[in-house]
């Protein structure tokens, strides 16, 4: 256990300063929530109708942006060798880096859903189940995109393969996540929406780890 | 523990290309071997699916009673041309997080730090480290967590000749304590070793 606790720690650490870490992916997605108004023109009342689905999107574009180096670095220093030569599977060593990312990158952004959401003209009721939605769809954000991050290793231009590996598997979460919103807003049942993100997010939590894990003893090899 | 390693028939191909085959060694308790080759024989390869990393396409690598798998997660170190250190990150961050990873105690970690005079630059970005320095701190991590086999590609290549002798020192007394090492040099090790030229059959045939 201690073995992965300092890993997170220090994957935390090092999320924390990648690609200039929360703040830029924070700033990007502010930058995409403001570029959203001024195409769409600014009626309130055509805006409040679109808010939570397109915080939602730039949520998910904003998710992509640091997820190529997760593993890339750690490829490229030697630093994934060594991973693979401790009593800690390296599926669970690519959990744990999943974790920081999602620490380190998802749950600001989960903080900043629901302002720039409201920003767009949502209705501040649904300030709380964005950020539950957001703070879950990052969650799978973050191990989905690790499996593509871990995919791309070793290719060049490895962020874009990344991001074409990596949007399809964020359909279902949008969906999902988007469709909970949506039906909040409309006075609809909304937990089913939000019960499929969790679910999703389970499986990514379950499932990812191991692809990962296989796609770097791939990699080295 | 583990006190042999058996390399029988061994084949491996590195993009397509045969680097060596049929190639077997046996290593006991306290004994180097030094594998020789011109560059890009196969030695750092070698190294590596020793170490697991690569997959081997015939032959068989075992380490006495020991299963492969729980050799590799706890008797194996590995030190190669790329350390796994993050430059942003002090040389004590990164020497702590791989003694803990590797199963050392904190304590080996301060002692294996002053053994390699590396203790006055701890506090340091590893970016701010001389090649040198970067490589003492790599090596520090074999005698922060003590794992009896040390694969070693390129050892001493960065170290001046008195780290060189020092390091060799260091190598003798693992080895005095039961230990095994496999080193990829060009020069000679410092320490009393068997030779095993990579590539050389290839080159003949």
């Amino acid at each position: 256990m201690s073995r992965l606790s300092a890993l997170l720690g220090r994957e935390i650490v090092l999320a924390w300063g990648r690609g200039g870490g929360p703040i830029v992916t924070v700033g990007f997605y502010a930058g995409v929530a403001t570029l959203l108004p001024l195409a769409t023109g600014p009626e309130p009342a055509r805006l409040a109708a679109v808010a939570p689905g397109a915080a939602w999107v730039a949520l998910a574009l904003a998710s992509l942006l640091s997820l190529d180096r997760l593993f890339e670095r750690d490829y490229e220093d030697g630093a994934l060798d060594l991973l693979t030569l401790s009593p800690v599977p390296l599926e669970l060593a690519c959990a744990a880096k999943c974790l920081g990312q999602w620490i380190a990158t998802g749950a600001p952004l989960a903080l900043a859903a629901p302002l720039a959401a409201i920003a767009l003209g949502a209705k501040p009721a649904l300030a709380p189940l964005i950020f539950a939605c957001a703070l879950i769809g990052g969650l799978a954000f973050a191990f989905t995109g690790g499996v593509g991050a871990a995919l791309s290793l070793g290719a060049r231009r490895g962020g874009l393969l990344t991001a074409v590996i990596v949007l399809p598997l964020f359909v279902a979460p949008v969906i999902f996540g988007g469709g909970a919103l949506d039906s909040f807003a409309g006075g609809l049942p909304w937990r089913p929406g939000f019960a499929l993100l969790g679910a999703y997010a389970a499986a990514a939590v379950a499932l990812g780890p191991l692809a990962m894990a296989a796609a770097c003893r791939n990699a080295l090899s | 523990m583990i006190s042999r390693l058996s390399l029988q028939g061994l084949a491996l191909s590195r993009g397509g290309r045969r680097l060596f085959e049929g190639l077997g060694l046996e290593l006991a308790a306290g004994e180097a071997v030094a594998l020789t080759g011109r560059n890009g024989a196969g030695k750092t390869s070698l190294l590596r699916a020793i170490a697991g990393l690569v997959f081997t396409e015939a032959g068989s690598i075992g380490f006495g009673e020991v299963d492969p798998a729980e050799a590799r997660a706890s008797f194996v170190h590995f030190v190669g041309h790329q350390d796994g250190l993050k430059t942003s990150r002090t040389a004590r961050e990164e020497l702590e997080f791989w003694t803990r990873w590797m199963g050392g105690t904190a304590d080996a970690a301060r002692e294996a730090a002053s053994m390699l005079e590396l203790t006055p630059l701890l506090d340091l970005e590893v970016r701010r480290l001389s090649a040198g320095q970067r490589r003492r701190l790599a090596l520090s991590r074999l005698l922060a967590a003590p794992r009896p086999l040390w694969l070693l590609d390129e050892p001493m290549s960065p170290l001046d000749a008195g780290w060189r002798a020092r390091f060799g020192d260091i190598m003798a007394a693992h080895l005095g304590g039961g230990g095994l090492i496999v080193a990829a040099v060009h020069d000679p090790l410092p320490i009393p070793s068997r030779s095993l030229e990579i590539g050389a059959a290839e080159v003949a045939a």
